[in-house]
């Protein structure tokens, strides 16, 4: 018997759900093993989870406020992968754009919120789009290699933050805390109900319509698509890649600077210390895993939230260790990917007539 | 022909090789449907067929880089499985492609040696002797300190047979090995071949160009759509037959007519410089005219500057310098669209490499020109109805056959492709037309499409400018014929009264009588 792996020959619509269903299943297998090993009750976690993130009203909403700023972050990278531009400086635009909404939110506290809303916003849209229009540049006219560039940045910017936050930022009240003052309630996202829901998922889910409504219908739209499949067809047909590539990086990158806009405005409402928590690197995989579609995106994203929000919520109720929540969420993620596979190949098993 | 037919009967009748049954599925179609194959002993054994029929997919089951799904092949009798191109070379099968896989920096005994060292330690004078032999024995003139960069398409054809000889293989396959070469070329190659079957190795020749099939094969096994049609002795058969068992029916192929072409100059390039990849020129002071209603050939071996001129004519490389001007008017350095909008449309030899995206639909290709203006957009917005009703006429004037307009281009056959090309590139009514190699790869119906738009083309009125491998072609459509040589035309000949001997003189370098080479 001999085990090979073949191109599939026809796609049938039940083979993606039943791909995702045995990967998850697997991984839950998988993740029951290590945890009898740990001698952690693995039925219960398994149901903690689920409740944790999906199972009550402040779960949803909690996987909802983790979905927002995944969500933008995988769209603006999405429409850079789309022209073949591989900007993994989402985390770097994402603090950028949080500085530059900080700073806006810092200089002028007395501004009314319908003045400092959109401002916060516009200037966060302009720190991301700064930091991916540099990496853009130094593309489009030097060829210079976007991932090392984009990825270089990141550290720049998590660095100039941190900066801002040991030094001339810090708040003088703040017993020595590396983080900036509590920025006035004139610049905080309105939320929604009880829950921490804010403004951000509005943004989110325009941004999604548009991005869609952009690559189907629109002549840049078409242009990005026609650049990101090949760039030898898009320079017959006209197209000026050369600007093109920095269009998109500024969007992509701005994309990226509204998502920490979101977080500063929705959630923390003051820099610090760790404001980053590595969204940016997550989104990559979301992005992919939608395969760079924007409506999927957001799917991608809330189930990737939940996973996130269920890992915190094993971790306090049942006290287990941040080793075995982030654990599981990677065993669930490697299936999960793993399963990509079989979604263009299948086994087949043949016999050997040697 | 006849002293082949002798040789036929005189071939030892036992198989060599025999593939039974072979079916290998590939998504959405059938790639080989129940072949069988059979190779005797000193035959030269002619694959001929269409593209897409099959021959290749047979083929590469036969050198063991693909698996079949079922059916069986014997070597000697005896049931062989190849796991990888290795296992089968171990038997003795070896595969020249069409591009060839030498490596460019390094020796031909390098190459001829790579991942068949005896032992770790190189004993080069050892090797190169053996080398030597080799090709005495064959006549296959390479010196084996050569390094490939430095040698013709012939000789590295011929470094790619004694890669396969050192490695003992009995069976030589070789892919659509003429494509490449000059008409002397191809004789020495011809002569090659006939000193390896009588040495008893066999040869597969996979090609689908008739004459020479009729010339050097034994034997012909015609594909037809993943299906033998048939496998005859040429020495039982004619051209015309085997014309009408690849096509399922009698095609003569267009020709032109003797309509003289105009008077005015449609498009003029006046001492055209382009530098190439590597810094080097590719075009050096080439200067020519193309009236309207003219088809020009350009005829040369690839890689001698017809990519280059090309696309310079297209606005894709950049122009050193020199001139372009359409109708008097000067269109140098423009970028594609200008030039498009100006009236020159492109034919690019690489179809889904430049002028198809693979992965869009049929209706985002064909908007691929026009999509930036009225009527395909209208502001920011693309116009879903014009494109729609753009691409339905399209389709139905030019039959061409598409799952649906949604559907990816990438899976449509190269004769669909083509028309989806030429429909696309003349819907705007250009003043000039510059097709690469519209007719390589392409099966004979899609070739009788291609040869009579270019045809109805020249009657129209506009300036065709072909650049074509197939020299028959060249002087079927041509009014006159240009040749170019390391990026200089050699000459311009008139097509009614050039010969192939002639033009494939001046395509080796040569332009005197008494055979000088003038570059």
């Amino acid at each position: 018997m001999r085990l090979r792996l073949e191109k599939r020959l026809d796609d049938r619509w039940w083979i993606k759900p039943l791909v995702a269903l045995v990967s998850l299943m697997l991984a839950l297998i998988a993740g029951a093993l290590v945890m009898e090993c740990a001698s952690i009750p693995y039925y219960k976690a398994y149901i903690l989870m689920l409740e944790g993130a999906f199972g009550s009203v402040y779960g949803l909403s909690e996987t909802v406020v983790k979905a927002i700023p995944l969500m933008m972050l995988s769209l603006g990278i999405g429409i850079a992968f789309r022209m073949l531009l591989w900007n993994i400086g989402a985390e770097g635009q994402y603090c950028m754009g949080a500085v530059f909404s900080c700073a806006v939110a810092l200089a002028f506290p007395d501004f009314p919120m319908a003045v400092m809303i959109p401002l916060m916003i516009i200037a966060g849209f302009l720190g991301g789009a700064l930091w991916g229009a540099i990496a853009g540049a130094l593309k489009a006219f030097f060829d210079t290699n976007e991932i090392i560039t984009t990825l270089m940045m990141n550290y720049v910017a998590i660095y100039f933050l941190e900066f801002l936050v040991y030094g001339p930022w810090k708040d003088p009240t703040g017993y020595k805390f590396p983080m900036t003052a509590m920025l006035s309630p004139s610049s905080h996202f309105q939320q929604f109900g009880n829950t921490r829901i804010h403004l951000g998922i509005v943004i989110a889910l325009v941004l999604m319509t548009l991005f869609h409504i952009i690559l189907t219908r629109t002549r840049w739209g078409y242009e990005i698509r026609v650049a990101g499949e090949n760039r030898e067809a898009a320079r017959y047909a006209g197209i000026n890649i050369t600007r093109n590539i920095i269009l998109v990086m500024i969007i992509s990158g701005g994309i990226a600077g509204l998502a920490g806009t979101c977080e500063l405005a929705g959630i923390q409402h003051r820099l610090q210390h760790g404001f980053d928590l590595g969204y940016g690197y997550t989104a990559i995989i979301i992005a992919w895993l939608a395969r760079l579609n924007p409506i999927s995106t957001a799917i991608v994203s809330f189930f990737f939230a939940g996973l996130i929000v269920s890992g915190d919520h094993l971790q306090m109720s049942l006290g287990v260790g941040s080793g075995i929540a982030e654990m599981i969420q990677g065993i669930i993620l490697f299936f999960v990917l793993a399963g990509e596979l079989f979604l263009n190949y299948r086994l087949t098993f043949r016999k050997d007539r040697r | 022909m006849t002293s082949h037919s002798e040789e036929a009967m005189e071939l030892n009748e036992a198989c060599l090789l025999e593939m039974k049954g072979i079916i290998k599925r590939f998504p959405g179609i059938v790639a080989n449907d129940d072949v069988s194959f059979s190779l005797k002993e000193g035959e030269i054994h002619a694959l001929l067929g269409e593209n897409g029929a099959g021959k290749s997919t047979l083929m590469s089951i036969l050198a063991g880089l693909y698996l079949p799904d079922e059916g069986q092949i014997l070597l000697d009798g005896a049931p062989v499985f190849f796991q990888s191109p290795r296992d089968a070379l171990k038997k003795g099968i070896g595969m020249i492609y069409q591009h060839f896989m030498l490596v460019e920096a390094h020796t031909v005994a390098e190459n001829i040696i790579l991942g068949e060292e005896k032992s770790c330690i190189l004993n080069k004078s050892s090797i190169e002797e053996e080398i030597r032999c080799l090709s005495d024995d064959y006549q296959l003139s390479v010196k084996a300190d050569a390094k490939i960069w430095q040698l013709s398409v012939g000789e590295q054809q011929r470094v790619e047979i004694l890669k396969a000889l050192y490695r003992k293989a009995r069976i030589l396959i070789m892919d659509e090995p003429t494509a490449v070469l000059t008409p002397m070329e191809i004789r020495e190659l011809f002569r090659t071949l006939r000193l390896l079957t009588e040495a008893g190795n066999a040869i597969v020749f996979i090609s689908h160009k008739l004459d020479e099939v009729m010339e050097i094969a034994h034997r012909v096994t015609v594909m037809k759509s993943g299906r033998v049609a048939g496998t005859v002795a040429t020495s039982e058969t004619s051209a015309e037959h085997l014309a009408h068992m690849m096509v399922g029916r009698d095609i003569t192929l267009s020709r032109k007519t003797g309509e003289e072409p105009g008077e005015q100059a449609a498009i003029s390039v006046q001492s055209l410089c382009v530098k190439g990849e590597k810094g080097i020129p590719a075009l050096s002071e080439v200067s020519f005219e193309i009236r309207k209603g003219e088809i020009l050939g350009l005829a040369g071996v690839a890689g001698n500057g017809q990519k280059e001129l090309a696309a310079a004519m297209n606005g894709l490389v950049k122009i050193q310098s020199g001139t372009i001007s359409l109708l008097g008017q000067d269109v140098t350095d423009r970028n594609s669209r200008e030039l498009y909008e100006k009236g020159i449309a492109f034919i690019p030899e690489d179809r889904l490499g430049t002028g198809l995206v693979p992965n869009l639909d049929v209706e985002d290709n064909m908007i691929l020109r026009g999509y930036w203006r009225a009527p395909f957009s209208k502001g920011p917005f693309l116009q879903k109805n014009a494109i729609a009703d753009f691409s339905s006429r399209l389709i139905e004037e030019y039959s061409i056959k598409v799952p649906s307009r949604s559907s990816p281009v990438k899976s449509l056959s190269g004769g669909n492709l083509q028309k989806i090309l030429f429909s696309r590139e003349l819907a705007s009514e250009p003043m000039v037309l510059v097709a690469v190699h519209p007719t390589r790869g392409l099966d004979i119906g899609a070739v009788e499409f291609v040869r009579q738009k270019l045809l109805s083309e020249k009657k129209r009125g506009a300036a065709v400018f072909l650049i074509s491998e197939d020299l028959e072609e060249l002087l079927d459509l041509s009014d006159r014929v240009a040749v170019i040589f390391k990026g200089r035309f050699m000459g311009i000949r008139d097509a009614r009264t050039a010969t192939i001997d002639e033009i494939g003189l001046l395509m080796s370098g040569v332009c005197s009588e008494r055979g000088e080479p003038c570059v």
